[in-house]
């Protein structure tokens, strides 16, 4: 027999029309077929290969995507108040302790509004056009496109009618409710109208974004349903934060492969001493191997009906995939009220270690062990998370292998780093944390 | 000696209104008589450091019309019960050529005593670095709410008619005074009342604000009467002394964004630079040295206009985000056509010696619009805002991780 789980909380707003019904209604810009492909929307054509590091003489600065596009678009927005509250006027802090975990306090965020229901045991949901999703999205909130260009190097177009691309398009849009400074969307191929679920292609464009802002501070995330995703048409999350997000200074255990797997090149590691466990996928030959190699894992789950989520992190290097759990036991009245009360929904920002809270005495109380509490609630546990695991390997013909790994210099055993600053480009500043 | 109450006579006359029509255009006498406010001008090429020019506004506040007080020593507004170590304070400014502001109290022509807080800035001659004038600026404060203390009570002192009543080294406080002597005007004013001082107050963010915008006005209305040709009269040269030492971390994020920019402080006083991105250092000719720790006037220069300023000057006080465009001039006396935007850049937290929840910064980003830049497609206004958008990320990312200001030695 089965059974319906839902819980009931707040959504987030991302966009400005989240509100209004559901209704088509057009005479504005949206982004539904009604108006985007007879409108113009600047265009960032990312190059295909990632082969080439170095900007080429007439080619964008390295430095173009992230500070000049995405922060000067961003901040115009700001100028022109689409954003319901000013971000930078929150109060954030890092809380001191090993791992350095981020709380903000931000009381408007969560709307003051009645909760609706959320299914949380169905990963995969059809769309629903009745719903809202981001082609009701006015044209005003998008800050350009973002495609593969097909060439050497990127370039970016300022205003190229939707009509004329290869490319279905895809954009980037700000999310009105953000975390952090620079929090945008990417709905891949909004016009497709895909539910919330991980496919190969829509993965690499994200991958492909992380590698254009080249910087670690840079993230990408993504929520199933299940796992606290608000809104289900395809999308992913990013932001910029110059601080290294507690995760990614956890240290990791590899996992040792059977040498065949390992022509793609991925390492694969379990994340340890972190309240939720996961899996990180880093390296690969190609973003292509990479992303391939991630998104079969995410695909066994979300067929498997396990919520999850993901980050992404080191300019696209480095992906932990997080199953977790903690809405269905809220569904089942396993989390306990104190928990309940500070309103967190444990996504991917929160697991990843940036917690944000409504009430100011969770704030000015936040610690390391009450962030690990919370967080603790969301993991599998450990004999749930190697069954998981072990499907996943099967799933997707990835075989642990009991050998030691001989093209690998460290001892499989050996926990190794992962901080930001330990990879192999140039780390953005040496910050010294107290 | 002059007689009590007197205008200096002729010849004095003259030569203290030279000290200003040789170096600016007689409009300038008309333009700071229209400017609100107590100000004096001194000249402390003369001898005794005499004042050249008082403001309208110095009689309703002080008592003392403008040719009571022209060619004499701005001490005289000091009495028996000024704070020695403020007055000290002046004086020092005074000889390292650099900005200060005190709360002092000072004497009306009746007597009476009051606080004002004073503002005083050199003006500096931007060619060879010489200084012209200094600008003092009075803002009367108010009492605060009324809190019975102990008065402060000094013992009645003797009027010292000398000239260089220089006392070199701080003077202990009121507890001992009573071997003290008193600079006191040269009038003679024989004193022997008991004075309260009374509880000292403290200057208002609104009375800084006061004088800040008079002090700017008064440099405002040099720099366009200027007759230095092609140079700018601009309060150059502060020491960066006072100035937070921002941290290396900051220093590296704020040393890759490429767009010409400076940071500064509205709470220091005369808010000062305390970054400027290398873009900005060749846009303008300057070097770090020589901007660190000034006000950001130094760029302005006769072609400024007022209103703008004024424009700029009011935004910063409400704390909002500002584009203008407007001449201003690079060191070798070049204008420029210069597209700027101003923002407010808060921190994020309230650990760092940054007022907290504040705005930690202003970001002036510059734009020279008469050369053809390359913005790969972006308009130009997005271009500066990259800047403001990197400047922020920067700011809140490592304040929040309390890495905002090297740590204090």
């Amino acid at each position: 027999m089965e059974v319906k789980l839902t819980i009931k909380r707040v959504p987030t707003v991302l966009s400005n029309y989240q509100e209004e019904g559901g209704g088509a209604g057009c005479g504005r810009n949206c982004l539904g077929d009604c108006c985007l492909p007879a409108s113009k929307l600047p265009l960032y054509a990312f190059k295909a290969s990632n082969q080439n590091k170095f900007a080429q003489e007439d080619g964008l600065p390295t430095d173009f995507f992230l500070n000049s596009l995405l922060l000067g678009q961003w901040e115009d927005r700001m100028a022109q108040g689409l954003f319901r509250y000013d971000v930078t006027a929150c109060e954030t802090k890092v809380i001191p302790g090993e791992l350095g975990f981020v709380a903000q306090l931000n009381e408007g965020r969560h709307l003051k509004k009645r909760p609706t229901e959320f299914r949380v045991d169905r990963v995969l949901q059809p769309f629903h056009s009745a719903k809202f999703n981001f082609t009701k999205v006015g044209q005003e909130e998008v800050l350009f496109r973002f495609e593969n260009g097909g060439g050497d190097s990127s370039y970016f177009l300022a205003n190229v009618p939707n009509t004329e691309s290869s490319h279905p398009p895809s954009v980037v849009a700000i999310n009105v409710s953000p975390i952090e400074y620079g929090h945008v969307l990417l709905i891949p191929r909004v016009l497709d109208r895909l539910p919330q679920r991980i496919d190969p292609e829509s993965f690499l464009l994200a991958l492909h974004m992380a590698a254009e802002a080249a910087s670690p501070y840079f993230r990408l995330g993504y929520n199933s349903l299940g796992a606290f995703a608000t809104i289900n048409h395809l999308h992913f999350q990013a932001y910029y934060l110059s601080v290294p997000f507690p995760v990614e200074k956890a240290p990791t255990k590899k996992i040792p492969l059977a040498k065949c797997e390992l022509k793609s090149g991925v390492k694969v590691s379990k994340l340890m001493n972190f309240p939720v466990r996961g899996l990180v996928f880093e390296r690969g030959n190609t973003l292509k191997d990479l992303g391939d190699v991630v998104t079969n894992a995410c695909i066994w789950l979300q067929d498997n009906n396990v919520p999850f989520n993901v980050l992404i992190s080191d300019s696209g290097q480095k992906i932990f995939i997080f199953p977790q759990c903690y809405a269905e036991k809220q569904a089942l009245g396993e989390v306990s009220q104190d928990l309940l009360d500070t309103q967190v929904n444990p996504a991917v920002w929160e697991i990843s270690g940036h917690i944000v809270l409504k009430r100011r005495a969770d704030f000015e109380e936040a610690s390391e062990a009450s962030a690990w509490r919370l967080l603790a609630e969301v993991s599998l546990s450990e004999e749930r998370f190697e069954e998981v695991k072990a499907c996943i390997f099967q799933g997707t013909g990835l075989t642990e292998s009991d050998e030691e790994d001989e093209t690998n210099e460290e001892s499989p055993y050996a926990s190794s780093s992962s901080a930001p600053v330990a990879s192999s480009h140039i780390p953005e500043g040496c910050l010294v944390l107290q | 000696m002059e007689s009590s109450g007197g205008a200096p006579p002729a010849e004095e006359r003259r030569l203290l209104a030279a000290s200003l029509t040789a170096r600016y255009s007689d409009w300038v006498l008309e333009e700071l008589d229209e400017l609100p406010g107590s100000f004096l001008l001194t000249d402390p090429a003369m001898s005794g450091h005499p004042i050249v020019y008082a403001s309208r506004g110095l009689a309703s506040l002080t008592g003392y019309r403008p040719r009571d007080v022209l060619g004499r020593n701005a001490r005289l507004f000091q009495g028996a019960a000024t704070d020695r170590a403020a007055v000290a304070g002046v004086r020092d400014a005074v000889r390292c050529q650099r900005a200060h502001q005190v709360a002092i109290l000072n004497y009306r022509r009746d007597g009476a005593p009051h606080w004002v807080l004073l503002h005083v800035a050199p003006v500096f001659h931007a060619h060879d670095g010489r200084v012209l004038h200094f600008l003092a600026v009075q803002v009367p404060i108010a009492a605060a709410p009324r809190r019975r203390a102990a008065p402060c009570r000094r013992p009645p002192v003797f009027a010292a008619c000398r000239e260089e009543a220089r006392v070199e080294e701080e003077l202990p406080c009121a507890s001992h005074a009573g071997e003290a002597f008193v600079d006191i005007d040269k009038r003679g004013l024989e004193t022997t009342r008991w004075l309260e001082a009374g509880e000292p107050r403290v200057a208002s963010g609104c009375d800084k604000e006061k004088a800040l915008s008079t002090a700017n006005s008064i440099f405002s209305a040099l720099n366009r009467y200027s007759k230095l040709t092609g140079l700018v009269v601009c309060g150059k040269r502060c020491d960066s002394a006072g100035i937070p030492a921002l941290s290396s971390s900051l220093n590296l994020s704020l040393g890759r964004i490429k767009q010409s920019f400076v940071l500064t402080d509205r709470h220091l006083p005369d808010m000062p630079v305390v970054y400027a991105s290398d873009a900005f250092l060749s846009l303008t000719g300057y070097s770090r040295e020589e901007i660190l720790g000034c006000n950001c006037r130094f760029l302005n220069g006769p072609g400024t206009s007022l209103e703008v300023l004024e424009e700029i000057n009011r935004n910063i006080c409400c704390e909002q985000a500002c584009t203008v465009h407007l001449l201003n001039y690079r060191k070798d006396g070049l204008a420029f056509p210069d597209l700027l935007h101003v923002s407010p850049i808060r921190n994020a937290s309230g650990k760092v010696g940054l007022h907290p929840f504040q705005v930690a910064f202003h970001v002036w980003v510059h734009l020279d619009e008469s050369i053809k830049h390359d913005f790969n497609g972006l308009s130009p206004e997005v271009w500066q805002l990259g800047a403001v958008g990197a400047v922020r990320v920067a700011v809140r990312s490592l304040s929040a991780s309390g890495s905002l200001l090297r740590p204090s030695q």
